[in-house]
């Protein structure tokens, strides 16, 4: 298929607020294909709202607008919310970060992931519950049957977080939208579940959005990254040119870092320009 | 052993539980450190490691606990006095929870002042201010007018208004940004040059801690599995595999090293 | 201190002083804060019209003999069940010919003083009750909670009934049964506060700069509890108003001749068919009172929670 996967042209994200209107995202344009795209940033550089921007998610009195959002040829901009439900979920999936916040307590987990399944399809229980086995085994739970039985709180972290990617990718989605999936996991475990999401997403051939804060590990795990600031897209380039980037933000960003392989006697602190809050931002979309 | 008196901190075999009988979290077991004056000393390891249990268990916030602690040579017991105090101060690891939300910040500044019947308090509140890089128009706000950085340096301000030897740090830049990060960690490597302080910093980042301490212990279910310095780290030489483990995850994302990953209970 | 706005936005005098975001003081720190609650509060008409009821309840409580058109006691019966809007009777007159609007007007004094009683004991004792309860944990909570189940289990006209069988009628006995009966509820909610106050880390803190519980309780887990306690407070007050009336209403309370809401409507039942306002109007009184503390009431947890965001 040509053309990417999503592409977003002058996305704008506000809120009005007591003290004025707060504009989360500044007209970004953007594009994922079948690759995996990193959008780092900071707290409020707005990288969250970008992603539910796209899945439509911003409720009033929050104004989204953009000049268009193709997903796979259709204007996500001109549909309807019924149409978007059948989009969302079934054809763009979303992990957020903590797995006891997005999963449901009081059902059991091989319970909630059918149902997820059957939302979408229309497919009887029991087939439900066999796919369901078959996603467990995907995200590489060892024991699916008795995972399937258990409730969220019975799991660890890092298996919650499986248990939220096989819920989200049952449905085969074409593209992954995870916000800051493994930032609530312990380091190793933050490795075995990227390399899950790896997996399944190359395999499958799937666009994947990574919003995350850790540019040294979106570096490292995606393809490409997207650096946001203060609502704007100040820089975009491949992840394995990213030590050459050119933005005095990113460039301050990488220098702060602590690293264990380059000791330093003081780290360099990042100085705000003013001007980057009105610079025109930089187009992300691959041409 | 018995302490000398340049040992800021010492621990024999340590061991704290939470709750009772068979419900009881063996969060520490059997740790033993030694703290030398002036040093840095880092405690690394993952969530449920009982890094941040063993800082608590010093401050006397652990009510079950075993075995010897020792600061400055004298042992601690079930209690701390005032002048534990005095010596020993901590920083909290979240900005938004560690400062009272009624408490301006000269009041939160100036209580353990007040508790502790030190004169010019109000002086003392305005050069602690200066000295981590709050100007004196902070000194009336309330925290929730203040930024993550700018609360977390209030937290330092306060750990110090005592004038102690030595700051226990729990995770004290995880909850902040990157860029504020580094003006924290900056702050506190000259706060500690300044006023000759020893640092124990607990962290789950390997990168935080090469970058602060000279030494440190990688911790994991509740036990110390290595003691090395930070040079040994950085030349690639831990021999523990889980610190291997640990040092090869904090570098990035591996596609080939993660089936390597084992896991330890 | 004229409030001005000057050319370049900032703003001078008393608006200036309050809207400054560098206090030089505490006191201050404090009045912007007290401010900015306000603020919240105003935004809410409800709680405005909340705020004016009370407001209008203190004021005719105070200027009750400028405001009242005549002597609530004086009695002329030969203008006895005259109607509302009868010359010199502006809501009618009551069966022994005192004028109702300056008996209602009066009767805002006895309202506000059994509510000015209870709100400086009940919610006061419940709050240290509680917060120490939380705090101590232990057989201290153990105690002081089983102590909270026992008031909570009288019932408070019953409990009024005993005390004037024991002690004869009057308000004071009335407040009185009314206050132990109330603070329980107060215990609990400063108890479910301090509980979840207790693990923080602000209390950590402090507790390693050396305070004594003594200081932890007063100085800092009591202030993050009384939003809520003065929030139940106003709504309570509907409920104490009433509990006051109805006691009235039994002879319990405020006795004759005193204007009493409750006790003029108990005197005004003989009358209800032909003439309604006798004890009507007391009754639109406490109506309208219980009202205005219940839209304050709600106005205020909207403006105080610290949930509901700033």
């Amino acid at each position: 298929m040509s053309g990417p996967l999503l592409e977003v042209d002058g996305l704008s994200v506000r809120f009005p607020t007591r003290t004025g209107i707060v504009e989360a995202v500044r007209n970004i344009s953007f594009s994922v294909g079948r690759e995996k795209v990193g959008i780092v940033g900071e707290s409020g550089s707005g990288k969250t709202m970008t992603g539910r921007a796209v899945l439509g998610l911003i409720r009033p009195p929050g104004v989204v607008q953009a000049r268009r959002m193709m997903f796979d040829g259709v204007d996500l901009m001109s549909l309807s919310e019924r149409q978007l439900r059948s989009i969302r979920g079934n054809r763009i999936a979303m992990v957020m970060q903590d797995p006891k916040f997005s999963l449901n307590p009081v059902m059991t987990v091989g319970r909630q992931i059918a149902e997820a399944y059957r939302v979408h399809t229309a497919a009887s229980s029991s087939e439900a519950k066999r796919r369901t086995i078959e996603m467990l085994e995907a995200v590489r739970i060892r024991d699916p049957e008795r995972v399937y039985g258990a409730y969220p709180h019975e799991v660890s972290g890092g298996m919650g977080q499986r248990i939220m990617i096989a819920m989200m990718l049952i449905p085969d989605p074409d593209l992954l939208i995870a916000d800051e999936p493994t930032s609530a996991l312990d380091v190793t475990v933050q490795m075995q579940v990227l390399a899950i999401v790896d997996d399944l997403v190359s395999r499958r051939g799937m666009g994947l959005m990574f919003i995350s804060h850790d540019l040294n590990l979106v570096a490292s795990f995606c393809d490409r990254v997207v650096i946001m600031y203060a609502g704007q897209i100040v820089e975009t380039c491949r992840a394995s040119e990213l030590h050459a980037a050119s933005h005095p933000y990113t460039r301050g960003l990488l220098a702060s870092l602590p690293r264990v392989d380059r000791p330093t006697e003081r780290l360099s602190t990042l100085v705000r320009d003013e001007a980057w809050k009105t610079e025109p931002g930089v187009d992300a979309r691959i041409l | 052993m018995p302490a000398s008196s340049d040992t800021a901190l010492l621990i024999e075999h340590l061991d704290v539980r939470f709750g009772k009988d068979e419900d009881a979290v063996h969060a520490v077991r059997d740790v033993s450190l030694a703290v030398r004056c002036g040093e840095s000393f880092g405690l690394v390891g993952e969530s449920g490691s009982g890094k941040s249990t063993v800082l608590r268990a010093i401050a006397g916030l652990a009510r079950d606990w075993t075995g010897r602690i020792a600061v400055e040579g004298e042992d601690l017991g079930a209690r701390r006095t005032a002048r534990f105090y005095e010596t020993v101060q901590m920083v909290f690891q979240d900005p938004y929870g560690s400062l009272h939300p009624r408490h301006t910040v000269d009041g939160t500044l100036g209580e353990p002042g007040r508790i502790h019947g030190l004169a010019n308090v109000d002086a003392r509140v305005l050069e602690l201010l200066r000295d981590v890089g709050l100007g004196p128009e902070f000194r009336f706000r309330f925290p929730h007018q203040l930024s993550g950085g700018q609360r977390q340096r209030v937290a330092i301000a306060r750990a110090l208004m005592l004038e102690p030897k030595l700051l226990l740090l729990d995770e004290p830049t995880s909850a902040l940004d990157v860029s504020v990060q580094a003006e924290i960690l900056n702050l506190l490597q000259r706060l500690k040059r300044e006023h000759g302080l020893t640092y124990i910093l607990v962290s789950h980042d390997l990168s935080v801690i090469a970058h602060m301490c000279d030494r440190l212990a990688v911790m994991n279910a509740g036990r110390v599995v290595e003691e090395l310095t930070v040079d040994q780290l950085r030349r690639s030489e831990p021999s523990h595999p889980y610190t291997r483990q640990l040092l090869k995850a904090s570098l990035g994302y591996d596609r080939a090293a993660v089936d390597a990953l084992e896991t330890f209970d | 201190m004229i409030d001005r706005t000057l050319a370049n936005g900032t703003r001078t005098g008393l608006l200036g002083w309050l809207t400054t975001d560098t206090p030089t003081s505490r006191a201050q720190a404090r009045c912007i804060q007290t401010y900015l609650a306000w603020l919240g509060l105003a935004r809410n008409p409800l709680a405005m019209l909340g705020l004016g009821i009370v407001v209008a309840l203190v004021l005719a409580a105070v200027f009750a003999p400028l405001l009242a058109p005549a002597d609530p006691l004086a009695q002329d019966l030969s203008r006895r069940l005259l109607p509302p809007g009868s010359p010199g009777y502006l809501l009618g007159s009551d069966e022994l010919g005192r004028d109702i609007l300056s008996r209602l007007l009066y009767g805002a004094r006895v309202t506000l003083y059994i509510v000015a009683l209870v709100v400086v004991t009940a919610p006061v004792f419940g709050l240290i009750v509680g917060t120490v309860a939380g705090y101590a944990g232990g057989w201290i909570d153990a105690v002081l909670m089983r102590m909270t189940d026992v008031f909570l289990a009288f019932p408070r006209l019953i409990l009024a009934l005993a005390f004037v069988a024991a002690l004869g009628p009057g308000i004071g006995n009335a407040v009185l049964a009314i206050a132990l009966t109330s603070w329980p509820p107060y215990a609990r909610i400063a108890r479910a506060e301090t509980l979840t106050i207790r693990n923080s880390d602000f209390i950590a803190a402090i507790r390693l700069q050396g305070a004594s519980p003594p200081r932890i309780v007063v100085g800092h887990v009591m202030p993050l509890c009384l939003s809520s306690v003065i929030v139940r407070v106003t709504l309570d007050m509907a409920g104490i108003i009433l509990t006051a009336a109805g006691l009235g209403f039994l002879g319990l309370g405020a006795q004759p001749p005193l204007p009493e809401w409750g006790a003029m409507i108990s005197t005004g039942r003989q009358f209800i068919l032909d003439q309604w306002w006798v004890a009507a109007m007391p009754g639109l009184a406490i109506f309208t009172v219980s009202l205005g503390f219940n839209l304050l009431g709600d106005g205020l947890r909207d403006a105080l929670d610290p949930r509901s965001g700033r």
